[in-house]
């Protein structure tokens, strides 16, 4: 049997649309609707602001984290980055340092870190999930260690109205707009260029990546470095918005960010994802926790349903290859001949 | 990728020319192997900051109160890094059992406290049983549903920990609720020994006698090193692999029973974070993070390690601020290790076939 190159099944108007990136987004618009109309003062005019800046950190960590899992790898200690790049900002504020400039050692020291783990995992070959265990704990470390049980908090309004105000039209807070830049950033950078397609292509075989011409080991050493310093700035943002530099900020973050990630599509094992899904799944459990809170329920049945989300999001791949497989038994039943090519084209 | 403790047992299947049969007596077999094991580095390690400490102050060790703190406090550590192991040579992990320790921690208490007079073991076996039983909806969702087990952990770590915040509000069971005689064993001893840390000792063992010898035990470590050869070879991967998240279910069951004897203090927050503990005590311990390779003794030395060093940093003059670094540069240390002995291993084989 000769084997061409199937043409697609649907057409790209169908397969633009029909996507998990657009159900999630789908998902993010109806229970908006939903919370706007049935969840009293979630229409308010305080609401979303504050929703986009508890979110702001997150938003900003799953950018990266997004070329690290569709490399077929992971980043844990994303949040140890993040408390170490806020006590930094805080303790060299209070030894006199300028906010500006310790930040700019903060975010090189952030960098640094994502350096350490991108050579670890891309040039000694180590595991990214246990080396990024390590660091968790390292960073973590050297967090606590630089400012024991203490916390800096006299921080200059005028920086931290920075991550704490927003735009008397339209109430956007100031994040947003860092954030946007390098949402569109990154969005390029991951779809739009050779070195994205690189990203994908090392998700799906490392080896054929390598061999049709990816460095696969400074690619991945770039996206490690990237979510160090992106945390690192997440870390600032934290800092200034809750006003506070504690070694124990954000722990637990990475969880949230990576379930974040994984609920926009983000396939675990590499390959598979697009930034549109990632930034809908952010805002969706953000949306979800926020209206819920207004609802009064409480965290522990918001941590319920995310976990169940993500549990069903992953599923649903499952649920669906095994819908389709069904079908496709059907089809071929009726004698139809065309299960095979849609195969090779799937 | 065959493991150093499957040396021993897969050599008739292996060319003769890569393994000799053993010129020595089973007992010099039995102390090369031990002194050649992975599992000899952690507890030099080990030992050193017990040594270090004592030295620098005696009573680290040699007053009864921290000797009996030494064993007891890695017990509950020790319990979910056995089950942990299990899952990670399988190549799977489970990040759950935080949140499946703080279930079965609020439901010792509960039952004692709904429940005057509740024998002792029926308290033990329903927290064996609850452990269980979440373990095991880890294990169906991973194995039929073949979704990656970091996912599907990471979603029940939520749905569990969500389950007790539900359940325990911000109700918090105190030392007095419970009765005297669970309490007693979180600081009875046998001939010194803390109760607590003898029952760590018997799971380690059964567990580990299980692994070494059984069948269920070997196909693990086949699964863990090759999940598609152990399919096609014919293993019953899917009830292997269910067995795996049960059995770590079940002892992180059994460590939220153990935290209550040992703490008396039970909020819903119990044991929030331990799971990367015990995934770094398994990495600590040799075991190797993509399954195949490493044993549940290394799993637990490498707990006892973790939880010894908190306590003897301070000791050794370290504030106890850089404790968590000091762990980060441990598990470093550890996986380079690995890849170190890895490489080294796969040397000696390759000159082995290029000499035949």
């Amino acid at each position: 049997m000769t084997r061409s190159y199937a043409a697609h099944q649907h057409p790209l108007w169908r397969r633009a649309l029909v996507t998990r990136e657009v159900a999630v987004i789908g998902l993010l618009v109806v229970v908006l609707v939903w919370a706007s109309s049935a969840v009293p003062n979630f229409s308010g005019p305080l609401t979303l602001p504050f929703l986009l800046l508890d979110v702001a950190p997150i938003l900003l960590i799953a950018l990266p984290m997004t070329l690290v899992i569709i490399t077929g790898e992971i980043d844990l200690s994303v949040a140890s980055v993040v408390g170490l790049s806020s006590v930094l900002l805080g303790s060299l504020h209070q030894h006199g340092m300028s906010i500006p400039l310790a930040a700019l050692v903060a975010l090189f020291v952030g960098l640094l870190c994502g350096l350490f783990n991108g050579f670890l995992v891309a040039y000694v070959g180590l595991p990214s999930l246990a080396v990024t265990i390590g660091t968790l704990a390292l960073y973590r470390g050297l967090a606590v260690g630089i400012l024991g049980t203490t916390a800096v908090t006299d921080f200059p309004t005028r920086w931290t109205d920075l991550a704490q105000q927003w735009t008397t039209v339209g109430r956007i807070p100031y994040i947003v707009f860092p954030i946007l830049v390098l949402a569109v950033v990154f969005g390029l950078l991951l779809h739009f260029t050779s070195f994205g397609r690189g990203i994908f292509d090392i998700g799906l075989n490392a080896e054929a990546a390598h061999f049709s011409g990816v460095d696969v080991a400074r690619a991945k050493l770039v996206t490690f470095v990237l979510t160090g310093l992106v945390s690192a700035l997440a870390g600032i943002d934290y800092t200034l918005r809750y006003g506070s530099a504690r070694g124990d900020n954000a722990t637990g973050l990475e969880l949230q960010v990576i379930a974040a990630v994984l609920l926009g599509g983000v396939s675990i094992f590499g390959g598979r994802g697009a930034l549109h899904g990632v930034l809908g799944g952010v805002l969706l459990i953000g949306v979800i926790s926020s209206a819920l809170r207004l609802e009064n329920v409480t965290v522990n049945v918001i941590n319920i349903i995310i976990g169940l989300l993500l549990v069903l999001s992953v599923m649903s791949t499952s649920l669906l290859a095994w819908v389709s497989a069904l079908r496709r038994g059907i089809a071929t039943r009726r004698g139809h001949s065309g299960s095979e090519m849609r195969r090779a084209a799937a | 990728m065959s493991d150093t403790s499957t040396r021993g047992h897969e050599a008739a299947d292996q060319p003769v020319t890569l393994v000799h049969p053993s010129s020595q007596s089973p007992v010099q077999r039995a102390v090369t192997t031990v002194v050649r094991s992975r599992e000899i580095a952690i507890v030099l390690v080990l030992l050193l900051i017990i040594a270090a400490a004592t030295v620098k102050t005696p009573s680290f060790l040699f007053s009864g109160n921290s000797w009996r703190d030494l064993l007891l406090t890695p017990a509950i550590l020790m319990l979910l890094a056995v089950g942990e192991a299990v899952v990670v040579l399988t190549r799977n992990v489970d990040l759950s059992v935080g949140s499946t320790l703080a279930i079965t921690a609020y439901l010792t208490g509960r039952l004692f406290v709904d429940n005057p007079g509740i024998p002792i073991i029926v308290v033990v076996l329903a927290g064996l049983v609850v452990g269980a039983l979440l373990g095991m909806v880890n294990g169906l969702l991973v194995a039929l549903g073949k979704v990656p087990a970091l996912v599907i952990t990471l979603g029940t770590l939520y749905i569990y920990r969500g389950a007790v915040l539900t359940w325990a509000g911000s109700n918090r069971i105190n030392a007095s609720d419970l009765p005297d005689s669970f309490l007693n064993l979180g600081t009875q001893t046998v001939l010194s020994i803390p109760v607590l840390f003898l029952v760590a000792v018997v799971v380690l063992a059964v567990v580990g006698y299980f692994l070494h010898t059984a069948r269920a035990g070997r196909d693990m470590y086949a699964i863990g090193s090759d999940p598609d050869a152990a399919q096609l070879y014919g293993l019953r991967v899917r009830r292997r692999l269910m067995g795996a998240f049960l059995l770590s279910g079940a002892l992180a069951g059994l460590a939220g029973v153990v935290y209550a004897a040992r703490y008396g203090t039970i909020s819903s927050g119990a044991g929030t974070g331990i799971e990367l503990q015990a995934v770094g005590a398994v990495v600590i311990g040799g075991v190797a993070i993509f399954g195949g390779s490493g044993t549940v003794w290394g799993a637990a030395i490498g707990a006892v390690l973790l939880v010894t060093i908190n306590r003897a940093l301070p000791i050794l003059g370290i504030q106890d601020f850089w404790q968590q670094a000091v762990v980060g540069v441990l598990i470093l240390g550890a996986i380079v290790l690995d890849r170190v002995l890895s490489a080294r291993r796969a040397r000696t084989l390759i000159k082995a076939r290029d000499a035949a």
